[in-house]
């Protein structure tokens, strides 16, 4: 029997297939759900310091192999949340909880303001002004807030780098230096889709986030490059929704997968992918330690 | 899915603050879907289909406002039919609406009559000036109406024309409405409440289960996808009466 546990960043989970951020994790309920279909660990919503109602619709738009989306981080605030996170950590899995601010204090006020297994710092959502991607562009940002955030917690800390960079590899680097237990690559890249009746951008917030299997490629390359680059672990998402993806990701050099858009298809895919990769690793004679990164050994 | 361009054909004034609009093109959904409706420029909102090509909808907020700016010839983005719909089941039904709730409930009335069902009504609103669908209930059957005031019909809530009325003896009840008015008929109703199917309002976006703000506690049920229409008795077992959530996730409790 192939097993799929082991230590991914800095936690221990049953194994590597993870609920992205974002994807069904506003309410405890459903957070929990995803740890009982299956899921490794569960990531929540970002969170942030305030209250934030999102942006107005439409909030997604289905596209060639994907969708976009720009949501805009609505979320009840940490202070309205911990309750969430109680709920979920009923699934027995470990819950990461997903922050966001807008400069070193404000994410370490969050995250000192939660109680969580672990928490992913949402340093690359493109579509929320004064967060995200508009901070997390810059390496000395993110070594700021990682090192303000590992200072307040004494839980691993996770940094979700953005892709729409020249260089992930310099973000992942400054994560790294800032204290990083993993780096989590990618998230969403900046996107947009015009209604051709009308000329008028689709989203409310007009520009957004391509997510689902069109990203793929780039998340593999990135996982790649990251990968060599670094010695902390680099968790892998981007278009997964299958083992095959899962797979991929893993040989590429990530330690765990996290699965956000192929839950519209349901909370099946947790139980699909892990099952899939077992017997994958079975009909191989691999462990997973020996699949991650093996793509960089190929002469 | 995009937003397919609908053309507003017809706009039908229901009574002072209830609007039908009929598009082309028509889509094929089974009562108690729902369309997200895109009024550019301002919001895409959840509203079911009251027939084939329409929806009928309340004037609330900026959304249903800015819709009701819109006339024929003007256009909106349409997305669905999506959710699960209502499930016929049996010979004879009973529909139990309020407001504008009874829109869902008049096309599912309707295919029912089709497909030889016997159906009975009851309609509940504020006031006889706020009636909608008034003769789309009377020609598929008893219609049974009560209003608040007493200005028409049984004298109170859609809960006391529940008394005139034997609900146990339908083969399913059909519920669209309040919320506290919904739970209150489910109340009424125990011992049978498998029986009932429900069309909920939970705060949709994205309308395809996977950003999470309409899941319902303490099953996590994704209301967009795995709804609108739910069974009473998993009502019952869920945070359905007592609150639902805001646009960021605050719950709301509601007054009992
Ligand atoms: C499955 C479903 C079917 C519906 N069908 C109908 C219908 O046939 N006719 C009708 O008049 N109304 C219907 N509604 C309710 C309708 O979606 C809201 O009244 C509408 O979104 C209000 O938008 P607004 O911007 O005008 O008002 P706002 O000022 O934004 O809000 C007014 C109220 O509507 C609620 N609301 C706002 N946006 C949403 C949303 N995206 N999802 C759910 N609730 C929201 C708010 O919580 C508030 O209680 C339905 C809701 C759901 C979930
Ligand atoms: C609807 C939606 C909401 C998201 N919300 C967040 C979020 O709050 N925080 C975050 O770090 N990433 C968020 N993401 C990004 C995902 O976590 C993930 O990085 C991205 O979607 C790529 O993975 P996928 O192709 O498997 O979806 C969101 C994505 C989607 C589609």
């Amino acid at each position: 029997m192939a097993t799929l546990s082991g230590a991914v960043g800095g936690l221990v989970l049953r194994n590597p297939v993870m609920l992205a951020a974002g994807i069904l994790g506003t309410t405890g309920s459903s957070l929990r759900r995803a740890a009982r279909a299956g899921a490794g660990c569960v990531v929540t919503k970002s969170v942030g310091a305030s209250p934030r109602e999102g942006h107005p619709g439409p909030v997604v738009v289905q596209v060639e192999g994907g969708l976009i989306n720009a949501m805009g981080l609505p979320n009840p605030s940490y202070k309205n949340f911990q309750e969430e996170i109680d709920l979920a950590r009923q699934g027995g899995v470990p819950v990461v909880a997903s922050i966001f601010g807008d400069g070193p204090e404000e994410f370490a006020e969050v995250a000192s303001g939660l109680d969580a297994d672990c928490f992913e710092l949402n340093l690359s959502c493109p579509h929320a002004e004064r967060y995200g991607s508009e901070i997390g562009c810059e390496p000395s940002n993110v070594e700021d807030i990682t090192r303000a955030v590992k200072k307040s917690v004494d839980v691993p800390v996770w940094v979700k780098l953005t892709p729409n960079v020249a260089d992930i590899v310099s973000l992942g680097k400054a994560a790294q230096r800032g204290g990083a237990n993993a780096v989590v690559a990618i998230n969403t890249l900046k996107a947009m889709a015009i209604d051709v009746e009308t000329g008028r951008p689709i989203l409310g917030n007009r520009f957004g986030g391509l997510s689902g299997p069109a990203i793929k490629p780039v998340a593999i390359r990135c996982v790649f490059d990251l990968s060599a680059a670094l010695e902390v672990p680099v968790i892998g998402v981007g278009g997964i929704s299958s083992w095959e993806d899962a797979a991929e990701m893993i040989l590429a050099g990530a330690q765990g997968v996290q699965v956000g858009t192929a839950l519209a298809g349901g909370y099946g895919i947790f139980g699909e992918i892990t099952a899939g990769l077992e017997r994958y690793l079975v009909r191989k004679g691999l462990t997973l330690m020996e699949l991650r990164g093996a793509a960089r050994k190929t002469p | 899915m995009r937003p397919v361009n609908a053309v507003i054909r017809e706009v039908a004034e229901e009574n002072p603050t209830v609007r039908t609009f009929r598009f082309v093109p028509s889509f094929d959904p089974v009562p108690g879907q729902y369309l997200m409706v895109w009024v550019r420029g301002t919001d895409e909102v959840p509203m079911s289909f009251s027939y084939q090509d329409g929806i009928t909808v309340q004037s609330l907020g900026e959304a249903t406002e800015a819709l009701f700016c819109l006339g024929p010839g003007k256009s909106v983005g349409l997305r669905g039919p999506l959710g699960n719909g209502f499930d016929l089941v049996g010979d004879r039904i009973l529909l139990v609406g309020g407001g504008v709730g009874a829109a869902p409930l008049a096309l599912l009335g309707e295919r029912a009559r089709e497909d030889g069902l016997e159906v009975t009504s009851l309609m509940g609103f504020r006031c006889s000036s706020d009636l909608i669908f008034r003769s789309r209930f009377e020609k598929m059957g008893d219609l049974v109406i009560t209003t608040d005031d007493g200005s028409e019909g049984v004298c109170g809530r859609a809960s006391a024309g529940l008394e005139r009325l034997d609900p146990g003896s339908y083969d399913q009840i059909y519920l669209c409405g309040p919320e506290p008015m919904m739970m209150d008929v489910i109340l009424r109703c125990r011992g049978f409440e498998s029986r009932i199917q429900a069309s909920i309002n939970r705060y949709i976006k994205c309308g395809m289960g996977i950003c999470g703000s309409c899941c319902l506690d303490p099953e996590g049920i994704r209301v967009c996808v795995e709804g609108p229409v739910i069974r009473a008795d998993r009502l019952l077992k869920s945070e359905f009466g007592r609150y639902r959530r805001g646009p960021g996730g605050l719950k709301e409790y509601y007054r009992r």
